[in-house]
Formats: structure tokens, C-alpha cells, sequence
């Protein structure tokens, strides 16, 4: 019969392959992810060292930059007016986008109780703590007089003023703040176990001693963890809304300006999903190469990998609705700016970009719908680096075309970033890079004492099914009793 | 200093959780209060074995989401209202839907910086030193060894017969352990 057989397939599919590979204890497991921080300086691997050495060497072109930009001023960038928002804005967006994934990993689906969220959530949200701290510094370059960054904090001064409440870029200070102080306590929470069990095996007393000072005491107390758990359990809940709002604001930015191609009610929720989008393609980017070079194929399976690309389909999807309800309403509205603008992007002198950005968001993540391409690690990995660049575009596509040409044609202008707009954009993309090599170097990449409460509950599981029937066979559920 | 040495309490190191978690219902049942256990995670259901009640976290958190919402919007109210109004296109000072993006952002950050240091400090932490630390063994209460203490402040603890008690619990070893 069709139902009951669906019902079947339904079963096996629950019992798929464990989230923790190999035959692992509690023991097995904590030193195997350890083992990695404890690897002594001198016996650094070469990989690291080259990689590493090459990142830092893109913050010092970041340095170079920002030097250079507090000598001369923004005038260095290819920014002018009509478009005042240049690469340092598209960044801007782009950073805060892929961080959000970090908080999605770890706060939405601790909610949802999604347990391969245990493996990779202390990678992503370090990920979600770089990419803000990249994010955050383009808003403050693009000020110009960046000494003066305090201005935008409401502080009582001697001038009597105070900021406009009532703007969104306002409210963006107060959100990226936020969004950041946020995620870098979650973060920090999470590490405080994982720093005690680092302490409890640090193999010499300089180890010891550090990861004993951040560990701040921490001895696994019942009392402690019941706490810890509610502590845990809250962020999550305050960073499910914070996240859904800090792009929402972004998107607000745009959207309360009568700038046609940003002048929309739907940018918030669409820039929402784009960010959750970029998000998941930056992890997969990084765990792929990760979890290969450290040998992490246990934790971070292929079933992982499968998970996030049907994330980043589901999301991709959305964008992709977003870039046709554009089109859409640019045409339903009958209004002549929205019309040119979209032909504009089609047609104009950055059309390129625009049928990029459709082929790396629109077509190439249609790929995912097939589990073929979802199981080729490598064909996924490309397309997660193809969904980097496609939202990168999306941003370039959003400010700068729309910027460009808005009403009248005396007032158009060509933007073309400088060689000083990318020194900026690749030196962020080496801060990233530094900071996550540290990360990689000196701290748990994975969120060991979790991954501990897994493997028991994994066990139980296990036994569970096995006091059923024979272990490991399809669970059916009765007929008839709810699809 | 064995002049100064005095007795934290009788520590019994487990191999599994649900050993451990037999071991505190026992351990309750027995009659002892001061009782603490130290496992490398959080193992359900051992709170209510040990009688621990439950967490006043979370009215300390929505205290400091309160605080964080209150704290937003009058900032924002006196700036724009009292102290410096600024007329811009005819629109009310009092535009009280503008000011609910950093209300809301100041609510979340209070709250959740509430629940952290709430958390820390609740619990004591950072700290220094405890005498549980002393305990032969208790690297592994970190990794994959779960321990249970009975404090020498325990009214009903008694050294031999406590450690009869616990020897009776199916523990790898107890250990009476120093402060």
C-alpha cells in the first residue's frame, strides 16, 4: 500500500545514521577535541603557520588601509554623490549576514531541539563573533572622522544634544551593539565547561594556568549546572528575536528611504532569510576544510553537511521569492522609478552583476534540491563559496545600482570602488581569517561537554530500540495513527 | 598543615550518570541535605534526586529585561521630548513607535546580561579555590567520572558511617577529602 509504505520510509528516516560517528566515549571524545589545543607551540602544524601567517598578512593591508583613510578621508574610496553607500556599506551587510547563522546554529535550533546543532555551534558562533567584529568596523571607517565614533552614542554632552531616536541608522547602533555584546557572552558561556575540562587535561602548567584562570572555577556542581542550563536555555531565548531583529534594522536602513529599489516593505523579512542564507554557506565554507584537516569526521558528519544544505535551499528559496516579488511590485506598482530601476538592474551598466547574482543565489543552490549533489562534499563546498559571492553581489546589486541612477538623470553618477575600497574589504576578510586561526589554535572548536550529553543521549537511544526489537530496525509507526 | 586539617566531607566517584543518579536518590532518602554532585554535564533529573529547588534565575532575568525596556524608552522619551526636541517635518516629539526598535534592543541586552553574570554569580564564580578540588580523581569529574559529596556540615554526617553509606552505593572509591 502507497501509505503505509510512506509511513515506512518515514520510520527509516528517523533511524538514520548517529550524529556522533566511530565508536567514542565519554573520555575518547573530550581528548580527541583537546587534543587540538594541546598540540605543543613549537610542534605548530606547518598548514596552520602558512595560513595563518597569510591572514595576518591581509590585516596588515587592513592597517595599511585604515591608515591610509585617516590621512586623506574617505575621498580615497570610489564613493561620491549619488552613491554615498559604496563597498563599505555592501561589507558592512555582508558581515553581519553571515554571522547570523552562528546565532540561528546555536540559539533557534537549541529551541527547536535540533541535536546536530552540538557540533557545529561553537564554530559558528565564534563565526558570528568575527564577522560582526568585521562588520562593525565598516559603518564606524564610513564616518570618516572615525575619532569621533562616540557621537553616535547618546551620552550627556556639552553640546545638548543627543542622537535622532527616530532613525534607523540609530537604531542600527544600538542593534549591532547589542547583537555583538550578545553573541559574545553566549559564546562565552558555552566555552566555560570546555575550558574546565581543558584545565582538568592540560598537559603542562602554563596550559593549566590559562585555562584554569577562564574557566573561572567552573567544577560541574548540580546546582551550578542547573543554572547554567536556565542561563543557556534564556539567551537562547532573547538571541531567537535579537537575531530576527538586527537585520531587520539593517533592512530598515534601506527600506525607510525613498530611494527606489530600497523604498519596500519586504526588505526586512527578505533580508532576514539572506542573511540566514549567507550564513549557513560561510559554515559550510569553513567546517568542510575544517573537519577534514582535523580529522572531525566523527562529530561533523556528512548527515551535518546535508542538514545546512537544506537550510541554505529552504532560505535560498526565500531569496530567491524576494528577488522576483521585486521585479513584481516594480511592475504591479505602476510607478516609473520602480520600473526603471529593475530594468536598469537587468539592462544598465552593472547588468553583469545583477545575472551573477541570479545565477549564484537563484540557480546554482537549486542543486541542493538533490541528494546527490548533497552528498558530494566537494560539489557542496563549491556551491557554498558560490552562495558567498552571490550575496556579496546581492548587497552590491541592492546599494550601488539602486544609488546610481534614482530620479533625475543630471543627477546620475558611475561608482567604481577604488583599490583602497577592496584593501579594506580583503584586510576584514584577514581579520576574520586571523581571529578564526587563533579560535582553530588555541580553543575547543567543538562544544565538548554537549557533544558528551549527545553521545549519552545517543546511547540511551540506542538502548531504547534495543529493548524493542532488533537494534537498528526501521521504527513503524502505527497506520492511521497521524501523518 | 596537618595541625589546621579539617574535613570537607566523603566524596564517592561513579562511572555512569545513572549510577550517579540512583546513588543521590539513596543519598536523600538516607536523610542528608549537604549534598553535591559534580558530573562533566548536566544530568536530567539529578536536581530533583538531590532536592534542589528550582533556579530563581528567571525572575532575575525578567527583572533585568524590565529594567532594560524602562531604561530604553525613557532614555529616548527624555532626549526627544524634554531635553532636546527636535521638530522634524511636522512629526510629534512623542513618536513613541520609533522608539520601540532600541527599547527592544536595550530589553534584550539587560536581560541577557542579566542571565549571565546572574548565573555567575548565583553560583559563586569566578572562584578561586574549593575544597572539592582536592578530591583524588576529580580531573575526570570534567571528563567522563561522575563524583557525589556529602559535606562534613551535614548534620547527620558521621565519618565511618557515612562511609559505610556510601560504600554501600556501588562507587568506584569514596575519599574523604580536606578543605
Amino acid at each position: 500500500m502507497q501509505q503505509s509504505k510512506r509511513l515506512q520510509s518515514y520510520g527509516t528516516v528517523e533511524q538514520e545514521e548517529p550524529l556522533i560517528q566511530g565508536d567514542h566515549s565519554y573520555g575518547t571524545l573530550t581528548t580527541k577535541i583537546n587534543s587540538i589545543p594541546f598540540v605543543p607551540l613549537r610542534r605548530t602544524p606547518i598548514g596552520w603557520l602558512l595560513l595563518f601567517s597569510l591572514s595576518f598578512l591581509l590585516l596588515m593591508v587592513f592597517f595599511a588601509a585604515v591608515t591610509y583613510l585617516l590621512i586623506q578621508g574617505v575621498g580615497i574610496w570610489g564613493i561620491n554623490i549619488p552613491v554615498g553607500w559604496g563597498l563599505d556599506i555592501v561589507n558592512f551587510v555582508w558581515w553581519i549576514g553571515i554571522g547570523h547563522a552562528g546565532t540561528l546554529i546555536s540559539a533557534v535550533l537549541l529551541l527547536l531541539r535540533q541535536p546536530w546543532r552540538n557540533s557545529i555551534n561553537r564554530l559558528s558562533e565564534a563565526m558570528t563573533i568575527f564577522a560582526v567584529a568585521c562588520a562593525g568596523l565598516f559603518p564606524i571607517l564610513h564616518l570618516g572622522r572615525i575619532w569621533l565614533f562616540y557621537w553616535l552614542l547618546p551620552y550627556p554632552n556639552n553640546l545638548g544634544m543627543w542622537p535622532m531616536f527616530r532613525s534607523p541608522l540609530t537604531w542600527d547602533v544600538f542593534a549591532v551593539s547589542t547583537y555583538g555584546t550578545v553573541s559574545l557572552l553566549f559564546w562565552l558561556v558555552g566555552l566555560i565547561p570546555d575550558f574546565a575540562s581543558l584545565r582538568d587535561q592540560a598537559p603542562n602548567r602554563a596550559r593549566r594556568l590559562i585555562y584554569g584562570a577562564l574557566a573561572l572555577g567552573w567544577r560541574g556542581a548540580g546546582k551550578h549546572w542547573q543554572r547554567y542550563e536556565m542561563a543557556y536555555l534564556l539567551l537562547a531565548g532573547l538571541a531567537t528575536p535579537l537575531v530576527v531583529s538586527v537585520h531587520s534594522i539593517v533592512a530598515l536602513d534601506f527600506s525607510v528611504s525613498q530611494v527606489p529599489g530600497w523604498h519596500t516593505t519586504f526588505f526586512p523579512p527578505y533580508f532576514v532569510a539572506g542573511a540566514i542564507f549567507s550564513g549557513f554557506a560561510m559554515v559550510l565554507t569553513l567546517i568542510i576544510p575544517i573537519r577534514k584537516y582535523y580529522g572531525l569526521k566523527d562529530f561533523v558528519t556528512d548527515r551535518h553537511l546535508d542538514f545546512m544544505a537544506k537550510v541554505m535551499l529552504t532560505t535560498g528559496l526565500i531569496v530567491f521569492y524576494g528577488y522576483m516579488a521585486e521585479i513584481f511590485y516594480a511592475w504591479y506598482s505602476g510607478n516609473e522609478y520602480e520600473r526603471f530601476m529593475v530594468w536598469n538592474r537587468m539592462t544598465g551598466p552593472y547588468a553583469p552583476a545583477y545575472w551573477a547574482l541570479i545565477a549564484c543565489n537563484g540557480i546554482i543552490p537549486q542543486l541542493l534540491w538533490f541528494r546527490r549533489f548533497r552528498s558530494n562534499v566537494p560539489l557542496l563546498f563549491v556551491v557554498s563559496l558560490i552562495i558567498n559571492i552571490g550575496m556579496w553581489l546581492e548587497r552590491f546589486v541592492i546599494i550601488v545600482i539602486s544609488l546610481h541612477r534614482d530620479y533625475l538623470p543630471s543627477a546620475w553618477h558611475m561608482y567604481t570602488p577604488t583599490i583602497w575600497d577592496w584593501a579594506t574589504y580583503i584586510g576584514t576578510i584577514g581579520l576574520f581569517f586571523t581571529l578564526l586561526f587563533l579560535f582553530l589554535r588555541f580553543l575547543p572548536i567543538i562544544n565538548v561537554f554537549e557533544m558528551r550529553h549527545l553521545l549519552h543521549e545517543e546511547h540511551e537511544a540506542a538502548h531504547r530500540h534495543g529493548k524493542g526489537g532488533q537494534h537498528g530496525e526501521a521504527y513503524t509507526p502505527t497506520p492511521g495513527a497521524g501523518d | 598543615m596537618q595541625d589546621n586539617y579539617q574535613v570537607y566531607g566523603l566524596v564517592a566517584e561513579f562511572e555512569t550518570s545513572d549510577q550517579l543518579l540512583a546513588a543521590a536518590r539513596a543519598t536523600k532518602d538516607a536523610g542528608y541535605r549537604k549534598v553535591e554532585s559534580y558530573t562533566p554535564f548536566a544530568v536530567e533529573g539529578l536536581n530533583e534526586a538531590l532536592g534542589q529547588r528550582k533556579t530563581r534565575l528567571p525572575w532575575l532575568v525578567l527583572v533585568g529585561g524590565l529594567l532594560g525596556a524602562a531604561t530604553g524608552f525613557l532614555m529616548q522619551t527624555i532626549a526627544s521630548v524634554y531635553d532636546y526636541p527636535w521638530l522634524v517635518a511636522g512629526r510629534p516629539y512623542f513618536s513613541w513607535q520609533a522608539f520601540v526598535p532600541i527599547t527592544f534592543e536595550m530589553t534584550i541586552l539587560l536581560a541577557a546580561g542579566t542571565a549571565v553574570f546572574g548565573m555567575l554569580l548565583l553560583n559563586h564564580l569566578p572562584r578561586h579555590y574549593h575544597p572539592i578540588f582536592n578530591t583524588p580523581g576529580f580531573k575526570r569529574a570534567s571528563v567522563d567520572r561522575f563524583f557525589l559529596a556529602i559535606e562534613a556540615a551535614d548534620p547527620r554526617y558521621n565519618p565511618t558511617e557515612t562511609t559505610e553509606f556510601l560504600r554501600g552505593l556501588n562507587p568506584l572509591r569514596v575519599s574523604e577529602v580536606g578543605c
